[in-house]
């Protein structure tokens, strides 16, 4: 039986994670900001064979509260084998342009917030010598682009960050992985005309699931973006910059 | 908030229409119906024809209300959100112990869309329609009220929403009781047949001892050639040593299928292969539940291959009759007539057991299930004399397969008809709804 730590539990990615701890039996101790969705997410993993779940109110961008809340699912769950960061927004890019305040509110729950998390645990990790922290970034962080450049330099830093902490941890036998996925099919997403390229949460899900099993250290959801973002990032500036991708 | 979509068609993928989307992420969010002029709740989209279309309205789509509320593995009691698939349900309740207490062909329905058509199965001679087993829900109405309603709480309500085409409000959760088995395994035994009154017979013979009874048959094959294979299993724990399941073997239809692919010689070709294959099988033995009960669901997207225009499925009950009056012998005979048959057929004996929804369709008698190409005017003259004879046998057609049946058949077919549209939500409404009650 793993024990597993989720900050945005509710987010529909994570859930489906969630689901797969879930039936294989785990004990997992769920994060997120509402009380109401984050119980019905709970009885949800209670009824799919979770051994134990817990849940705690938090809001990400409380940074004050994160030693704490780490604190509370190791004494609660005994240990921690995992943790997985999945929360996040999709920022209003236009709004974002007009509005350094909405900018740097948007850094604060895509960057800083995971920043904050993952220096607590990657000590705590470190001074164990064992566990996985897995992350939810984006293909948008592979390349600014001028459609959302303020999510991409969010999910971007976050992914520069976490390539670092890998590296530093990887003599401590701690994984990191940075789970990229494409465009899922997610309320996060419900303004964007679905099209071929959409993966269901569920697919997505799993393969955070067996990413997370593997240690792998950056994976793309669904596969083929690990090859369209390699294309993305091979053309040149000056045509790129001429894009409005 | 309105989903950004291209459409949403119904299994049938006839009639095209125009519709919003609106997808609530959880079962308590609330819903803007006064900024909707009519909605429908759309679950999987498994209903073959207009009951789950809304042409020019709304559709209030429940796939991501898909959670488990609770699961009682003790006394076999699931709660979920009405979105849950049964596929889903059925990943999580096989390995504890549990079956659905009824299981439509197809696995991929939510459990919503099976209680709005108070679906049935091959156990129906013995355990009747799953609204049987329903033993509660909250209803949503567009007034904004929250209905919890059960046989004791709200009766009224609860009869006219099972089976009552999501027309009576949304249904958010549902409580429903689970059949205990012995093993994720079903012992099937396959008997080919001859004729109709050897299809009664073996129905006859079966039923008793048989959980799970259906035959399948050669729509195309004249009365003298007549070409059926009976199918009886009960549950059964897995043999000792266990084959690899079938149902890993995955594919989908990846276009439109070109329509004259579908004609007499390459249907008469599969419908053969299909009995050859199956008639040689060993007589009985053991399979894993999930090929026995949905064989189609291994072929994703197979509506694709009737092409662009669709396809009709045609299901109806009529009293069983005496031998040499059968009234399903007569639509049989309408069928061949035209020339018009398909793909593998269906036969089954309900039996009657009664069902607490008002608009339900199983009632004591055979069901006859068949696919049509949708051909245009020649396919809707031949369904419509079809109708005729249902009519005058006093039988029903089933609306969960319907995309054309008139307003005087449906009322003929669903007598109460009337007093189930008192409890029809002023705001909810479907492609169905408005033709057949003109």
């Amino acid at each position: 039986m793993k024990k597993i730590l989720i900050i945005g539990a509710t987010s529909a990615i994570a859930r489906e994670t969630a689901r797969c701890f879930a039936a294989a039996g785990d004990a997992l101790f769920l994060v997120a900001r509402d009380p109401e969705k984050l119980t019905a997410v709970a009885n949800d993993l209670k009824a799919r064979g979770a051994s134990r779940v817990e849940s705690f109110e938090m809001d990400a961008n409380d940074f004050d509260r994160h030693g704490l809340i780490l604190h509370e699912a190791e004494e609660i769950l005994e240990g921690l084998d995992i943790v997985l960061i999945a929360h996040g927004t999709l920022p209003d890019q236009k709004a974002c342009e007009a509005s350094f305040a909405e900018t740097e509110k948007e850094l604060r729950t895509n960057f800083l917030s995971v920043v904050a998390l993952v220096t607590h645990l990657a000590n705590d990790f470190e001074k164990k010598g064992a566990g996985t922290i897995a992350v939810i970034t984006s293909v948008a962080g592979d390349r600014g682009r001028p459609s959302n450049y303020v999510y991409g330099a969010a999910k971007g830093a976050t992914s520069i960050f976490l390539s670092g902490v890998r590296a530093r941890l990887a003599k401590s036998n701690v994984a990191v992985v940075d789970v990229r996925p494409g465009f899922v099919d997610t309320p996060m997403t419900a303004a964007i005309k679905k099209n071929a390229l959409f993966a269901s949460p569920e697919a997505v899900g799993r393969g955070v699931y067996r990413a997370i099993l593997k240690k792998k250290s950056v994976v793309y959801l669904p596969w083929f973006w690990r090859w369209v973002m390699a294309a993305v990032r091979f053309i040149p500036e000056f045509i790129f910059k001429k894009t409005s991708l | 908030m309105t989903e950004a979509f291209e459409s949403f068609e119904s299994w049938g993928r006839f009639p095209k229409v125009r519709q919003d989307v609106f997808r609530p992420g959880w079962a308590a969010d609330p819903i803007p119906f006064e900024k909707f002029s009519s909605v429908l709740p759309y679950g999987q989209g498994r209903s073959y024809g207009d009951s789950c279309l809304n042409d020019g309205g709304t559709l209030i789509v429940t796939d991501r209300l898909n959670r488990l509320a609770s699961f009682d593995a003790e006394a076999g009691v699931l709660r979920c959100e009405a979105g849950a698939t049964l596929e889903d349900i059925l990943g999580v309740i096989v390995p504890r112990g549990w079956f659905l207490p009824v299981s439509p062909g197809t696995q991929f329905v939510s459990v919503g869309g099976a209680v709005a058509n108070d679906i049935h199965g091959k156990n129906h001679h013995k355990a009747g329609t799953f609204g049987r087993f329903v033993r509660r829900f909250e209803l949503l109405r567009s007034s904004g009220e929250r209905l919890v309603c059960s046989p004791a709480e709200n009766a009224d309500l609860f009869g006219a929403t099972i089976g009552g085409l999501g027309l009576t409000g949304l249904m958010t959760w549902v409580e429903f009781a689970l059949k205990k088995i012995p093993g994720p395994h079903i012992d099937v035994e396959t008997l080919p047949f001859h004729s109709l009154e050897d299809f009664f017979r073996l129905s006859d013979a079966g039923d008793r001892d048989f959980e799970y009874t259906v035959a399948w048959f050669d729509g195309l094959s004249s009365p003298e050639k007549f070409r059926g294979l009976f199918y009886r299993g009960n549950h059964s724990a897995p043999p000792d040593r266990v084959k690899a399941p079938s149902m890993n073997l995955r594919f989908a239809v990846p276009f439109n299928c070109p329509s004259a692919l579908l004609n007499r010689w390459t249907l008469g070709a599969f419908n053969r292969l299909y009995y050859d294959w199956n008639a040689h099988k060993p007589a009985r033995h053991s399979v894993p539940y999930r090929p026995f009960f949905y064989p189609l669901d291994t072929v994703g997207r197979w509506n694709r291959v009737y092409g662009r225009r669709g396809f009709f499925q045609y299901q109806c009950v009529v009293p069983k009759g005496e031998p040499g009056r059968r009234p399903v012998a007569a639509v049989l005979q309408e069928v061949a007539k035209s020339g018009q048959g398909s793909f593998l057929s269906v036969l089954k004996l309900f039996g009657d057991r009664a069902s607490p929804g008002l608009l339900s369709f199983p009632r004591p008698g055979v069901t006859l299930a068949m696919d049509f190409a949708n051909r245009g005017q020649k396919t809707f003259d031949l369904l419509e004399r079809l109708d005729g004879l249902v009519r005058d046998a006093g039988g029903a057609v089933y609306p969960a397969k319907d995309a054309r049946m008139s307003a005087a058949s449906f009322q003929s077919f669903f007598p109460r008809w009337r007093e189930f549209a008192k409890f029809v939500d002023p705001k909810f409404s479907s492609g169905f709804w408005r033709r057949v009650t003109l």
